[in-house]
């Protein structure tokens, strides 16, 4: 056996990128079924309150629009990212990745100081079955962007040694379907955790 | 728990050491010596070497097949131990404590059905499924083969916390499923249930990751013209099932996830008290649980299908129907897991709704048992041991069908909840179904794998101990259930349950028997490997394409990708005399061994460990492990090795004699 190293021909290896693709979005079809069964957890959670406060009592519409704001932003410029990765344009994919972290650790950073201070007056995730269910939910989510911002740093290194290849360009699309699809899940869970109680 | 005080290693101590009964620590003692023994071994006979380079880094889905299936035979016989423990429990527990204490007792039932399903039955087909899709296929191999790696040592850490809780601390007493409140922190103070989350969550992650690999082989690396309907029926089954694992295996992660929050964290998804949920574990937790029963039968019935057809010698009868059947019951496996908790309480409806679905999914179910039968009809059909587990699978079954069928109706339900008749009745659809479907690939692919026969005479000694020893241990179980024998019975009062208990300890013994015929049947074999030999590929007449290539098959499967026609691709060849084209052929590339698989697995061994004695420092570090490697790993570009066209040349046309029409069955 030789143990040569080899370069794919181009057509073998865009081939394989096509079922990296596919395998990502088998993956992300998985882990909406994970989502929407803590969704349907936290709906039937929702109303038990117990000896706790209520989500009206402790939800902050000024945070929360912040939050959403810098989400919604991040997700434009990661797209306009992914426009100049396929363009070839390795400086401008990584500055708006780079762009799309640091928005993307806003939304962690305010969503930490939500969290943080709701156990610190004593609301934390055992004070309730609601706040069990609300934490959980929301902490996923903030588990995902924060994978996805430790991914966008990755790429952002990678791509400044070895510029745009098609290895990296397909990464890169893959983390932003990964975060259109966080956006989606925070915009369920702004409409149906937040909203319901700050309108309520 | 509560302390306020750093300890360096968590919850651990000296009194983790199982010295509370001769039994659990004679346990430890085996599980730490066979360890050592092995290590030993591998070290007196200088194998670390190629064990490495061979086996453990390798990234060749038939190797990880064999190692899958590897750890499934030794949790086999482990979860076997428990098994036939409880029954010598049961047997001599009248009137008495019997020779196990309670506490004990339950843990070995809760290890048993674990092991059982985590990681018996699940590394088992993963094994099965790695060895035989590709080849199916025409593929060279599954589409992402350092996954397949890693997924095999989350299996395997998974596999091994399960181990080591026997060491260290003491197993989950909470069943196989469970349940809070009983499992939560209240009443499950210790680090049993914690062991069990973190067994079940690491290999969970592993099995999505298999789920993955193998929907995208089948969707993308089958050779030209295999089309949907082109597939054999395995490769239909193991589409199925995968695509059920990447549905299902979320609901298990969130709720035994949601069942560890409650226990590190103090949330209160299931308790009592301060508003949690209980019946809400009990749905998510059976959301993934009846898919999972189809998850490892389906493939099972695939087998049974290759199987039927291949020993009948003539194509499987029905093959469009046998599809639909198969896509059916994937999708109305998610509509009936509330049968599982009739009793909770819900409304007549949804219980009558959930019984109906029941019932409808027996239905595709029976379609196939006609489909296997009307397959042998008219056809030779020859007595190879995967046709006796095959032949033994059909009878059995139906009888199992029958009780789950009895079981829909919510009323009959009431009646039985929690008997014996319900253990009687899954064993009867899992032992069959599952294990005999298992055991007949592993008899049906073995010359495939290792290029010789496995012993027929054992084989069959095996068969009949196994399907003897079935009856004599379940079929009481139906009866002591009517009586009202409760499940999980540590002792009892009721003589009339004795008589039961001991038949069903006979066929235990029996079934020993059955699982040290076919430990003798993989040493008798070993030794005749040169009288059993499998020269021509092909030793039982087979009809796809995994046949038409040597045994054990070259690194690359497939020296030419095999273009196909027609179902049945091998047969339609040897009947039109074809002879294998033996001229042009191309440079091969195949992955490099990589050692990220092992590394990942190791730390998410110790991580899990860390989150159940709580030591968090460690889990942290290892966490940080993990990303790392994955991040390191991300820099490195895939290697392959290029095998020249000339090597490849080389050893097809050395390969026996390939294809040949008329090569006779063994």
């Amino acid at each position: 056996m030789s143990s040569e190293a080899t370069n794919n021909s181009a057509e073998i290896f865009s081939h394989h990128e096509d079922e990296v693709q596919l395998g990502f979005w088998l993956f992300l079809m998985s882990d909406a079924v994970l989502f929407g069964l803590l969704f349907a957890t936290y709906a039937i959670m929702a109303g038990n309150i117990a000896e706790g406060p209520t989500g009206t009592e402790i939800f902050d519409l000024f945070n929360l629009s912040l939050q959403t704001a810098l989400l919604l932003v991040s997700t434009l410029t990661i797209a306009i990212a992914s426009r100049h990765a396929m363009l070839g344009n390795t400086k401008g994919a990584m500055f708006w990745l780079l762009a799309s972290c640091v928005l993307g650790a806003g939304f962690i950073a305010l969503e930490l100081n939500e969290l943080g201070g709701l156990v610190l007056a004593g609301n934390g995730p055992g004070r309730s079955g609601f706040l069990s269910a609300f934490f959980t939910l929301v902490s996923m989510h903030g588990l995902h962007v924060s994978a996805g911002i430790i991914w966008g740093v990755t790429l952002v290194l990678q791509l400044s040694r070895e510029g745009v290849s098609s290895r990296l360009l397909s990464r890169i699309m893959r983390l932003t379907y990964f975060w259109h699809f966080l956006d989606i899940v925070w915009i369920g869970v702004y409409s149906t955790i937040y909203l319901p109680w700050i309108m309520a | 728990m509560n302390d306020t005080g750093f300890h360096l290693l968590g919850r651990l101590t000296i009194d983790a050491l199982p010295f509370y009964s001769w039994v659990a620590a004679g346990g430890a003692m085996v599980t730490v010596l066979g360890g050592l023994g092995a290590i030993a071994f591998v070290t007196w006979f200088g194998l670390w070497k190629p064990l490495w380079r061979d086996w453990m880094t390798s990234l060749d889905h038939k190797r990880i097949g064999v190692m899958y299936i590897v750890l499934a035979l030794i949790m086999l016989l482990r979860g076997f131990v428990d098994a036939i423990m409880m029954r010598v429990q049961q047997a001599m527990a009248l009137n008495s404590e019997g020779y196990l204490p309670a506490d004990h007792f339950e843990q070995i039932f809760s290890s048993h059905g674990t092991i059982m399903i985590f990681f018996m039955a699940m590394p088992f087909l993963a094994g099965l499924l790695n060895i035989a899709l590709p080849l199916q296929i025409g593929a060279r191999d599954v589409a992402f083969p350092l996954l397949n790696s890693i997924s095999f040592y989350l299996s395997a850490a998974g596999a091994g916390l399960v181990l080591i809780s026997l060491v260290l601390g003491k197993f989950s007493t909470a069943g196989w499923s469970g349940y809070p409140p009983y499992s939560g922190l209240e009443y499950s103070p210790g680090v049993g249930v914690d062991y069990w989350i973190w067994a079940i969550l690491i290999s969970g992650v592993g099995s999505t990751l298999s789920a993955i690999n193998f929907t995208v082989t089948i969707m993308c690396k089958r050779a030209p013209g295999m089309k949907p309907m082109r597939m054999p029926i395995f490769t239909w089954t193991a589409l199925c099932s995968s695509i059920l694992m990447l549905f299902a295996f979320p609901a298990l992660t969130v709720a035994v996830g949601l069942l560890g929050m409650d226990r590190t964290f103090g949330s209160h998804f299931f308790t009592n008290d301060s508003g949690g949920n209980v019946m809400n574990y009990m749905n998510l937790f059976w959301i993934w649980g009846h898919p999972e029963v189809y998850i490892l039968i389906l493939p099972a019935f695939g087998i049974f299908s290759e199987v039927a057809a291949t020993f009948s010698s003539k194509k499987i009868f029905g093959y469009r129907s046998l599809v639909y059947a198969t896509m059916v019951i994937a999708v109305l496996s998610f509509t009936v897991w509330l049968h599982h908790f009739f009793t909770m309480g819900s409304s007549p409806n949804v219980n009558a709704f959930f019984g109906i679905m029941t019932m409808i999914i027996a239905v595709p179910t029976g379609v196939k048992v006609f489909n296997w039968i009307f397959t042998m009809y008219g056809g030779r059909v020859r007595y190879e041991t995967p046709m006796l587990w095959t032949l033994g699978f059909m009878m059995m079954f139906v009888l199992g069908g029958i009780s789950g069928v009895l079981l829909a109706i919510p009323p009959v339900n009431y009646m039985t909840h929690n008997t014996t008749f319900l253990v009687a009745h899954f064993h009867n659809m899992i032992i069959p179904g599952v294990l005999f479907g298992y055991l007949a690939g592993y008899m049906y692919w073995f010359p495939k794998v290792f290029g010789f026969r496995l012993d027929h005479k054992w084989g069959v000694r095996a068969f009949w101990f196994w399907i003897i020893g079935f009856i004599l241990a379940f079929m009481p179980l139906y009866a002591t259930g009517l009586m009202g024998m409760p499940r999980r019975m540590a002792h009892y009062f009721d003589p009339e349950l004795q008589p039961m208990l001991i038949l069903a300890l006979v066929g235990a013994v029996l079934i020993l028997a059955g699982i040290l015929c076919l430990a003798i049947q993989l040493w008798v074999s070993v030794k005749k490997r040169e009288e059993l030999a499998d020269t021509t590929g092909d030793p039982w007449d087979g009809r796809t394409l995994e046949w038409s290539i040597s045994s054990p098959p070259p690194a690359y499967n497939f020296a030419r990708i095999p273009e196909v026609y027609d179902r049945d691709p091998f047969t339609e060849w040897k009947l039109a005399g074809r002879k294998p084209d033996k001229s042009d052929y191309s440079d091969i590339s195949v992955p490099e061994n990589s050692m990220l698989g092992v590394y990942l697995g190791a730390v998410a061994f110790a991580f899990g460990f860390s989150m159940v004695w709580q030591i968090w420092w460690l889990a942290v570090l290892c966490g940080l492990a993990i990303i790392g490697g994955l991040i390191v790993r991300s820099f490195v570009f895939d290697h392959e090795i290029l095998i020249p066209a000339e090597t490849v040349a080389l050893a097809d046309q050395s390969a026996g004699a390939g294809p040949v029409e008329g090569s006779q069955p063994a």
